[in-house]
């Protein structure tokens, strides 16, 4: 008889038995023991058919193809930006793949992106030995000039998307800033006025600490609702 | 990451990143007795997300020559990267050393610590407080946590045991490491053409400068240190002072 | 010489009070303080970033160092020197290795992943809270691992096989055996032991397996203490 030791939506924690039986298959962040399934991160349940999946609840950034992330400029070669992307090593974005403008021979890249610069960059491909290329070379993708970034769990990040975009456009509406998540945990931030931008802030910090809980949206449009009539006053 | 732009575009707008005045402090606390069982004083101080703690551990040593009659005090601040992603292993380094000697000066000069007091046989014998500090977690204003952190272990203290002119560390005396001042510091940071108080991290970065200024109770100044890369002026270091002034009789009702 | 009861009026197999909190160090991305009744150590992940120099690297993942320390207070007697000694050297790398089984880091090739240990206060037992503190903080980063690692320290005192020495115990004038362990809870697999002293095969492997029973009370404090900093998220 095969069964569910833990049930769905649950915390689980490492070395943790979470099924007996083989009817169960281990999907990303379980293993098989024996007859058991067995978690190896500390993380949410998730049921997918007869895979079980654990959904991390903190932990670093871990790069994937397509995946659009916030990079900083930190170094440059002839031909190449090395940029963190929040991973153990510097991301690449080469000439070709940063602009479709014609970059003559010997000119500096500083032109197009300097050290210290954000960009907003999506991951192109990633090896096995943790090479990471970059490209600009699609819809939205660019410098990301002024505002502030705020880091939050990677893995909360599609809450802070929402369905569809839809909590990141309810922040967007009731603050009035401009804001992009990268899948690295970092969002970006920009405003008409600081009050504006620390709300903004405070809705997503908000986010990442009550991200598993229920109802979360009505919550964040609560708290946005009480917050935004202050900073009209 | 909160960028050294962002930061000076607030202070245009007289605002801070987390919404503080430019004077104001985030929450202190102090507890003490944190290594009670091992040291003979010990503290844990936290400026907001900025946490230090602190132990007194004592020795007996001979005086110096030219103060055969006094005991002594060596401040070590200890930068752990436990800490913050921003330090490293190995030898102290530069940023540790200021700190202890800042933090060391304020409690020598200031005569905070009734130094005879630690006469133990004149000429021979004498007590040594060794202060260890060390940062938990380090967001910004290590200067000021270091000063408050190694106050609270001090007065903390009480003396061990004399046993055969050797210390017996298992037993504690009832009588208190006789701290008669508190010099506390108060640094002041210039961020664009503002002066704030108790940076974060990310504040300090952004600061062209600042001025330590260590204050007793009776207004005067005992220790001061000048830091970071830009120059102030006359009317700037009195600006500052005055701001730390008011900045440690406020901070000295943590110690009532 | 006979140890008939123990100084603080424990039973022979029973732990110290334990206290565990994660979270402790908001700059690191795993961190955690552990307690077992006056040894405290905390513990703070930092990484995977970039190692120095190359040779180190292992080139299908990442590598473990461990950092323990005493912080120069700590001490029960004088002032501990600060700065790394053989003692210290020689335990961040049994610490090391009790981790090795259990932890993956083959999603970081080539990179580190720093582990720190602070003592704040001891009464010993210090490399097993450090153990036990340096797990949770791993697990708080969100490392793949096999399972937690529990430690305790077994041995004898006297004539009396005892879990969990403290400071008295371990200078008992008849003499006495310290063995750290550390635990595997889910398989029972021991991934450090050390062994000071004397002692019989008989007394060893009562010791080893009163240890075994403690380490998994001490599980116990761990699996709360992580559900405590995540366990709300769940509610609702």
């Amino acid at each position: 008889m095969s069964k569910l030791l833990v049930e769905e939506k649950k915390i689980v924690l490492p070395g943790e038995v979470i099924a007996e039986g083989m009817d169960f298959l281990p999907g990303k962040g379980a293993f098989r023991e024996g007859d058991n399934l067995v978690s190896s991160k500390l993380g949410l349940l998730n049921m997918n058919g007869r895979v079980v999946h654990i959904i991390p609840l903190s932990g670093r950034y871990v790069p994937k193809r397509d995946d659009v992330v916030i990079g900083y400029v930190k170094d440059m070669s002839y031909s190449s930006w090395f940029v963190d992307v929040g991973y153990a090593y510097e991301a690449s974005l080469s000439l070709k793949d940063a602009t479709a403008d014609f970059i003559e021979r010997g000119s500096s890249l500083s032109d197009y992106f300097a050290v210290g610069e954000v960009i907003l960059t999506r991951i192109s491909n990633v090896t096995r030995e943790g090479n990471i290329d970059l490209t600009m070379k699609a819809p939205g993708l660019r410098k990301l000039q002024g505002g502030k970034i705020v880091d939050i769990t990677p893995s909360k990040i599609p809450r802070v998307v929402g369905k569809q975009g839809s909590m990141i456009s309810l922040i967007k509406d009731k603050t009035g800033c401009t804001i992009f998540a990268g899948q690295n945990g970092r969002v970006w931030i920009r405003g008409s006025s600081p009050e504006a931008e620390k709300l903004a802030t405070d809705a997503i910090l908000l986010i990442e600490e009550h991200s598993h809980t229920s109802g979360l949206t009505d919550r964040v449009a609560a708290f946005l609702e009480q917050h935004a009539m202050e900073i009209k006053k | 990451m909160i960028s050294r732009e962002y930061i000076e575009s607030l202070i245009t707008q007289h605002t801070r990143v987390d919404g503080r005045k430019f004077d104001e402090y985030r929450k202190i606390e102090i507890e003490y007795g944190i290594s009670a069982k091992s040291a003979e004083g010990s503290a844990r101080v936290k400026i907001g997300n900025t946490e230090v703690v602190a132990g007194v551990k004592m020795e007996l040593g001979t005086p110096f020559p030219d103060k055969p009659d006094e005991g002594s005090i060596m401040v070590n601040v200890e930068l752990l990267p436990l800490s913050s992603p921003f330090f490293e292993s190995g030898p102290p380094s530069i940023d540790a050393i200021e700190l202890s000697r800042v933090t060391d000066r304020g409690i020598r000069e200031s005569k905070a610590l009734d130094f005879k007091k630690l006469c133990v046989r004149k000429g021979e014998k004498v007590w040594l407080l060794f202060i260890d500090i060390y940062p938990i977690n380090t967001d910004g204003n290590l200067f000021d946590a270091c000063n408050l952190v190694a106050l609270a272990a001090i007065r903390d203290a009480v003396f061990p045991k004399i046993v055969d002119d050797k210390i017996d560390y298992h037993e504690k005396t009832k009588t208190k490491v006789p701290l008669t001042k508190l010099p506390l510091a108060c640094t002041v940071w210039k961020v664009g053409d503002t002066f704030l108080v108790d940076p974060s991290e990310a504040e300090e970065r952004a600061a062209n400068a600042r001025l330590s200024v260590v204050f007793t109770e009776d207004g005067k100044i005992c220790a001061m240190q000048k830091g970071g890369d830009f120059p102030l002026t006359e009317e700037e270091i009195m600006e500052a002072v005055h701001l730390a002034e008011k900045k440690t009789k406020e901070l000295r009702r943590h110690f009532t | 010489m006979k140890y008939s009861k123990r100084n603080d009026g424990r039973k022979f197999d029973e732990c110290r009070p334990m206290k565990a909190e994660v979270g402790v160090v908001k700059n690191a991305i795993g961190s955690a303080k552990f307690q077992i009744g006056k040894t405290v150590a905390v513990a703070a992940v930092y990484g995977p970033k970039d190692l120095f120099p190359k040779f180190l690297q292992k080139p299908n993942t990442a590598r473990l160092r461990c950092n323990y320390n005493m912080m120069a207070f700590s001490g029960s007697g004088e002032r501990v020197r600060p700065g790394t000694n053989r003692r210290s050297k020689e335990i961040s790398m049994v610490v090391e290795k009790a981790f090795e089984p259990v932890l993956d880091l083959s999603e970081f090739p080539k990179a580190v992943v720093d582990v720190y240990i602070e003592l704040i206060q001891t009464d010993a037992g210090t490399r097993c809270a450090g153990i036990c503190a340096a797990s949770l903080a791993l697990a708080d980063a969100g490392f793949d691992m096999k399972d937690l690692v529990c430690a305790v320290s077994c041995g004898l005192v006297g004539d009396q096989v005892v879990v969990d020495l403290d400071k008295s115990e371990e200078d008992f004038e008849g003499g006495a055996v310290d063995i750290p362990i550390a635990v595997l809870p889910r398989t029972g697999e021991i991934t450090l032991l050390q062994l000071d002293g004397e002692i019989s095969k008989e007394d060893l492997h009562k010791a080893i397996q009163q240890g075994k029973a403690a380490c998994q009370k001490i599980y116990a404090v761990q699996q709360a203490a992580l559900r405590a900093k995540y366990g709300q998220e769940a509610k609702q």
